[in-house]
């Protein structure tokens, strides 16, 4: 396993880099995944001439032709059903559900036959089929744009199940999904497809595919996130440092399978964890955490791990949003609720 | 952009998409010529083939079904009266082609070569598809309906990108053609121009639903012209007709013409499964009725007066049919042991430490048992 104290800290001594946004990162991977691999497809709707409604597959058609890049009809269940017997044919498509919940047509060829036909044959049908989901609220999405749709598809098991939390992480996640024998969801925090950074985009930046990602060092309280909480995360962190609180922020990157290993050490390490996600708390992913983290970790925890999430509301209408999604305030509110003990 | 711009290139161009007013035969009922254009009879070979598998097949159906009755299977959906369809398509096939079976279809995945235990993995209930998909180019059997569509649309799909000359075949029932992945697939096969072929085994009901509940289309075949897809209907218990029928279909696709969609008309003359009783929904009257157009006598009928099978080659199929019989009952009167550390070992490439540890924890619990 890669040591996570490279990834915590970038190297101080590498040249300044240009910044880049977690959109181009992921044109990128594609762009490079298709040069890469002439078995790469990228298909769904408006992903050809247009470039994605997000944009992006921007420019890739044009340079990789219709026969690699194209748009398809408006049927998600056809597009990932089609992706099935295009993987049973030696090739490895990468089809995008163009936002969360236009991926619900879809969920009975993910779940009953994308997921299931590797074990259903003792693995002689392998399925490398990647399924981009732009997903998660934050960007004044009406009705049926903001879902965060991930446990659908972590209770089941043969998906693997990612989303990145940063730009760089985006290209390196996605290059890997493409590179996985297994069928992957690849969760695109579509809040943060605009914000950019300084990175740099390679295959070998980030840890494994399955591997969780010590984003900052702390030593009071692991804050748990993944996708695109993950930057208010380290939002909660930066500002909780003025009041004194020195917080670790882990960035789950793959849902499912779950990296027991680094977020328990963490946790170990601090006592106290707060995991966070803009999806309803009511069996969201931040309840598999917690019991999991309660059954490795009890005789280290301090405190109850607490869950910061979205309320248990249908997702709101884009004047509300900001009522809904987990804020800092809300990430550093938790964190002051895990049982301190002044004279300690 | 004018109206007529915005037509699709080739949808004006295609013609004859509308099946004809009854269904394509080669043989009517008695087993005489029907004196039909519109189809090839096939050659003496291919008939005295379609009436080897066809007898094979119902034996191996008749001992499915018994073996069901013994408790040797979990569930048996029987094929009887369905074997035109199932013997005709697979004979079209080629090697290189696929097909995309349904639960339904156990008496084509035998015709097709595959093991008849392996074939009868998923309803013994050892594993959920026992043969290797790839050895004879036959998919997993669909259970949930419709799902193979898009998949085999997918393939198709994929050995064009490829330039390979394969065709897959999918297999699907009337109460199919109401799911939403059927249409998916159908307008993703048009506008790709895919080489696959839709065959619809038209056997009158889903479990107990008829027909006339099932859709008000003028015919089944019709919901491929919505698409742009030449359908036709085809007597599906006429074994010569569904053949002529899948093979010209397999070879315009391999050509390049494009998807196409074929409705067999034909009668599922047992209950749904075992466990069904059709009693409750259909007349005897019915069943009798169409156990007059069985398709093995129609077949064999045409090949005595064509000369073209004796006594002694129908002696000589039975008894090949009555060893297949033998040796499933055999090798399947042993119980099966299927392993449960094979739960875990497929579920990814490479097993997660997660699932490693409940197959230790299920493994632990065993040798306390011991």
């Amino acid at each position: 396993m890669t040591s996570l104290a490279d990834h915590a800290t970038p190297a101080r001594e590498s040249p300044p880099q240009a910044p880049v946004s977690m959109a181009a990162a992921l044109n990128r991977a594609l762009g490079d995944a298709l040069a890469a691999d002439d078995r790469v497809l990228v298909y769904g709707e408006d992903v050809g001439t247009l470039g994605g409604v997000f944009r992006v597959t921007d420019g890739l058609a044009a340079r990789f032709g219709d026969g690699r890049v194209f748009d398809t009809p408006l049927a998600e269940a056809g597009i990932v059903g089609t992706a099935i017997g295009m993987a049973m044919n030696g090739l490895r498509p990468v089809v995008e559900m163009q936002f969360d919940a236009f991926a619900y047509p879809a969920f009975e060829q993910i779940t009953s036959h994308l997921a299931k036909l590797r074990n259903r044959t003792r693995g002689r049908v392998e399925l490398p089929v990647v399924i981009r989901v732009p997903y998660g609220g934050g960007i004044g999405g009406v009705e049926h744009h903001s879902d965060s749709s991930e446990v659908y598809y972590t209770h089941t098991p043969g998906l693997r199940v990612v989303t990145p939390g940063t730009a760089a992480d985006a290209y390196t996640l996605l290059r890997q999904a493409i590179d996985c024998p297994d069928p992957v969801i690849f969760l695109e925090p579509k809040r943060r497809y605009w914000a950019t950074e300084a990175a740099e985009l390679g295959l070998r930046q980030g840890p494994d595919i399955a591997t969780a990602c010590v984003r900052r060092r702390g030593s009071d309280a692991t804050v748990i996130a993944y996708g695109g909480p993950v930057a208010t995360a380290l939002e909660a962190a930066e500002a909780g440092a003025e009041d004194g609180w020195d917080l670790e922020v882990v960035d789950l990157r793959s849902l499912s399978p779950f990296d027991d290993a680094t977020v328990a050490e963490s946790v170990r390490r601090t006592g106290r964890a707060v995991v966070v996600h803009e999806a309803s708390g009511f069996c969201g992913y931040g309840a598999e955490v917690a019991a999991r983290l309660t059954e490795q970790c009890f005789h280290y925890l301090e405190a109850p791990i607490l869950r910061v999430t979205g309320h248990d509301i249908p997702y709101p209408p884009p004047m509300l949003e900001a009522y809904h999604l987990p804020t800092a305030d809300r990430i550093l509110d938790a964190v002051a609720r895990l049982q301190w003990d002044e004279n300690a | 952009m004018t109206v007529a711009a915005r037509l699709a290139p080739g949808a004006r161009a295609r013609r004859g998409l509308l099946p004809g007013t009854q269904p394509l035969a080669l043989l009517d009922s008695g087993g005489a010529p029907a004196g039909q254009d519109g189809l090839s009879m096939p050659g003496p070979d291919v008939l005295v083939g379609l009436h080897r598998s066809m007898v094979i097949g119902r034996r191996f159906d008749a001992q499915a079904t018994a073996l069901a009755k013994q408790g040797r299977l979990a569930v048996y959906p029987s094929s009887r009266g369905q074997e035109a369809c199932q013997v005709g398509v697979v004979h079209a096939l080629r090697a290189q082609d696929w097909l995309f079976p349904t639960y339904r279809d156990c008496v084509a995945i035998v015709s097709r070569g595959v093991d008849p235990v392996e074939t009868l993995s998923l309803l013994r209930g050892d594993w959920h598809c026992g043969y290797d998909p790839f050895a004879r180019r036959v998919a997993p059997q669909c259970t949930p309906l419709a799902t193979n569509t898009p998949h085999a649309v997918g393939l198709a799909q994929a050995a064009r990108i490829k330039g390979e000359d394969t065709v897959a075949v999918v297999l699907l029932g009337d109460g199919a053609t109401s799911e939403g992945d059927t249409h998916e697939a159908l307008n993703f096969a048009a506008v790709w121009n895919a080489p696959v072929v839709f065959l619809v085994q038209n056997n009158g009901y889903a479990i107990s639903v008829p027909l006339a509940k099932q859709t008000a289309a003028p015919s089944l075949a019709h919901k491929g012209i919505g698409y742009g897809i030449a359908s036709q209907q085809v007597d599906g218990n006429d074994a010569a007709a569904v053949y002529a029928a899948v093979r010209a279909a397999v070879d315009a696709a391999a050509s390049g013409a494009g998807p196409a969609l074929i409705e067999a008309l034909t009668y599922r003359v047992e209950a749904h499964t075992n466990a069904d009783d059709a009693t409750r929904y259909r007349t005897g009257d019915e069943v009798r009725e169409w156990l007059a157009r069985d398709p093995l006598p129609r077949l064999e009928r045409y090949l005595r007066g064509a000369g073209l099978l004796d006594d002694a080659l129908a002696a000589e199929v039975t008894a090949e049919a009555e060893r297949l019989a033998a040796d499933l009952r055999d090798r399947m009167s042993a119980e099966p042991r299927p392993d449960p550390a094979e739960m875990f070992r497929y579920v990814y490439a490479r097993p997660t430490e997660a699932l490693a540890r409940q197959q230790q924890q299920l493994a632990a619990e065993f040798d306390a048992e011991r």
